[in-house]
């Protein structure tokens, strides 16, 4: 796992609202079975043509496209589907954050199982992120799990929420499924209780 | 103390466990598996040596990346294969029951948990797809979930949640010949917005949803996500309850009776508060289309396209340019008589029995544009079999259409059906996202019946017309 999750890195710019996981990872490449190799996959109907050459118009194909660890989205990032494969896409290409005003709830949840932060600012924040890489493509802004804030050059620095026990899971290296597999007494004690049950075997 | 709504009741009476500063452990009564969002989750399971908990409350199909051409034929696409093949071997290997490709229960996931009676009122219920939402409409909690959640479910049948705010959805009136609970749907993302609904669960309630059949509320229920919402629900009634009984896993005897008791008690309670409402008047509503690259981008069939010279907000004016780009379509002009190359009815949106009656009342004796190719894709086996009783097949033979084996097809476009880039269709499917229906593709999404209209004319066409 990340551990303090502390990084300092240039931003990604990508100032489109409501980029939706067929963006981030197309439908066609859901037919793996691995969670591997799906970097490539990223962004891959804006990164590449129909004849798979990169489009050298999309950020990611651009200098300062690569090496950075942070994307910097528009409003409601994430949105559509439930695939896991959009977070482990992003993570695989080198990215630990995606920062945006708001992010769809499924895709907010997926993130933060696989140590990709999903980092909320508020809109005058946000602005002020676009208006950096702007000016200066290669601004590097600090990331702090800890202190839940981003820095920016000018030492101004923007608090996000995050939930306690989410972040809790990311600095301690917690594995969610050991979490709830401690909490076998109640989950037994819990279905002595339940009435009126299916059962898909009979 | 306000009573409690519909969403309240469910969510207390499925607490296993919670601590201060966790979030909820939450039992789960139904877990929906199918091929894409399951094998990795699977994997996990093996490499911790962990077995699946409740295989009696778990079902899988394949419907996903599964052709829609004779299931008796091997699938050509190696790695889809692949994928098939491993659900297989996981249900196999883990207990799971899975309706698989040979079944006459397979279908999309979302169309075989109620039309077997899985799905019941009350009750929680889970899938790796965020379309899950559709199962609200029998007053159950139905949200989408991740790859790694799935596991979750699978080794422990519990899920760690964060209670969502309630949103009240209100519609009231009568809907007007040619409009449907698609339109409904559509209308109401079209005004939250399609992360008007992030954080929320939400309740359809009013006149015009009780109206509506079980399979309308589904219509209406699955694209809740599509607002943002990662469920949505209509309380159950006597409508759900005569929709459920006699079917195979529902209840039966005297227990039926004493479920039919319990459900009774699950509506919110009189003066239940939400935290959010809204309220649409269904009298007004018309038919609906999407013109642009998101489900919130959505205009009565005869209206204009936006102008985006004339949206205020920056970036908003720019997603709207990027659309219409990308759809190429200029904005202030209309999209009735917009030429259209596909038109696909199915999915888990509109693929039930009643979808393909919608559209065949509007085919029969009729033709398709001879430009348009037409592909009606049933939702399972068993809303197959019931549109062949019916003599559909026929009525959709003889307009020139094509009628294929049940799965998500051309919704997603992982199974080889897709677009051509370029190509226009109407759908009845639930996300016109850029290459949704295949790279290039352009999605038009309204009602069964919209598309029925635009498959006779070739053209966008306001159904009314035709009626």
């Amino acid at each position: 796992m990340n551990g303090a999750m502390n990084f300092r890195s240039r931003l990604v710019p990508l100032p489109i609202n409501n980029v939706d996981t067929d963006q981030i990872i197309p439908a066609r490449f859901l037919k793996t079975i691995s969670k591997q190799g799906l970097d490539k996959q990223l962004f891959y109907d804006w990164r590449y043509d129909a004849q798979g050459q990169p489009k050298p118009d999309f950020i990611l194909n651009q200098r300062r496209g690569r090496g950075a660890q942070i994307l910097l989205a528009g409003d409601n990032f994430g949105c559509g589907s439930s695939r896991e494969h959009a977070p482990w896409a992003l993570g695989q290409f080198g990215f630990r954050a995606v920062i945006s005003t708001s992010f769809a709830d499924i895709f907010q949840q997926n993130s933060l199982k696989n140590a990709l932060l999903p980092i909320v600012v508020p809109a005058d924040a946000h602005a002020a992120l676009f208006a950096l890489v702007d000016r200066d493509p290669d601004a590097e802004v600090t990331v702090d799990l800890a202190s839940q804030t981003v820095t920016l050059p000018d030492g101004r620095a923007v608090e996000f929420p995050i939930d306690p026990f989410s972040k809790h899971c990311l600095v301690e290296g917690v594995d969610e499924l050991g979490y709830i597999l401690k909490n076998e007494a109640a989950i037994a004690a819990f279905e002595t209780r339940r009435v009126g049950s299916i059962n898909t075997l009979a | 103390m306000h009573p409690p709504t519909l969403i309240e009741k469910i969510w207390d009476a499925h607490v296993v466990h919670e601590q201060a500063g966790a979030p909820t452990l939450l039992y789960i009564d139904l877990h929906l598996v199918h091929e894409v969002t399951s094998p990795q989750a699977f994997q996990d399971l093996r490499e911790r040596g962990i077995k699946v908990r409740r295989p009696d409350l778990t079902v899988a199909t394949t419907d996903h990346s599964v052709p829609t051409t004779d299931p008796s034929l091997p699938i050509v696409d190696a790695i889809a294969a692949t994928q098939v093949a491993q659900l297989e071997t996981n249900c196999r290997d883990f207990g799971i029951r899975c309706y698989g490709r040979s079944s006459e229960r397979q279908g999309i996931v979302h169309v075989i948990g109620p039309e077997l009676g899985l799905t019941q009122p009350g009750m929680t219920v889970v899938c790796g797809d965020s379309h899950t939402a559709t199962h609200g409409a029998f007053g159950a909690l139905a949200f989408g979930i991740g790859t790694s959640e799935v596991g979750h479910v699978l080794a422990t049948q519990c899920l760690l949640q964060r209670k969502s705010k309630t949103f009240e959805v209100r519609v009231d009136g009568t809907l007007r010949p040619g409009v449907t609970a698609k339109d409904i749907i559509l209308a109401l993302i079209a005004r939250i917005g399609v992360g008007g609904g992030t954080g929320c669960i939400l309740e359809y309630r009013g006149s015009a949803i009780r109206a509506l059949t079980m399979e309308q509320r589904m219509t209406v229920c699955n694209m809740s996500i599509e607002g943002g919402a990662r469920a949505g629900m209509v309380a159950p009634d006597d409508v759900t309850f005569a929709y459920l009984c006699g079917r195979p896993y529902a209840p039966k005897g005297a227990d039926w009776d004493a479920a039919v008791a319990r459900w009774r008690q699950l509506p919110s309670g009189e003066g239940a508060t939400y935290d959010r409402s809204i309220t649409i008047d269904a009298d007004r509503l018309e038919p609906m289309i999407t013109y642009g690259t998101n489900p919130g981008m959505g205009i009565p069939v005869t209206a204009p396209l936006p102008e985006p010279s004339q949206v205020a907000d920056p970036l908003q004016r720019d997603s709207i340019r990027k659309a219409l780009h990308y759809m190429g379509l200029e904005g202030g002009r209309p999209l009735l008589g917009h030429k259209v190359n596909v038109v696909f009815i199915g999915s888990c949106t509109n693929s039930r029995i009643s979808d393909l009656r919608s559209a065949a009342s509007l085919l029969k004796g009729r033709k398709v544009n001879p430009d348009v190719r037409v592909m009606v894709v049933p939702g399972s086996q068993q809303v197959k079999r019931q549109a062949e009783a019916e003599g559909l097949p026929e009525i959709f033979r003889a307009a020139g259409c094509d009628w294929r084996e049940p799965g998500c097809s051309m919704c997603i476009a992982m199974n080889g059906d897709q677009l051509q880039p370029g190509e226009y269709s109407v759908s009845t499917s639930n996300r016109n996202f850029e290459g949704r229906q295949g790279p290039g593709g352009r999605t038009f999404l309204a009602s069964p019946l919209t598309a029925a209209a635009a498959a006779l004319t070739g053209v966008v066409t306001d159904v009314r017309t035709l009626l």
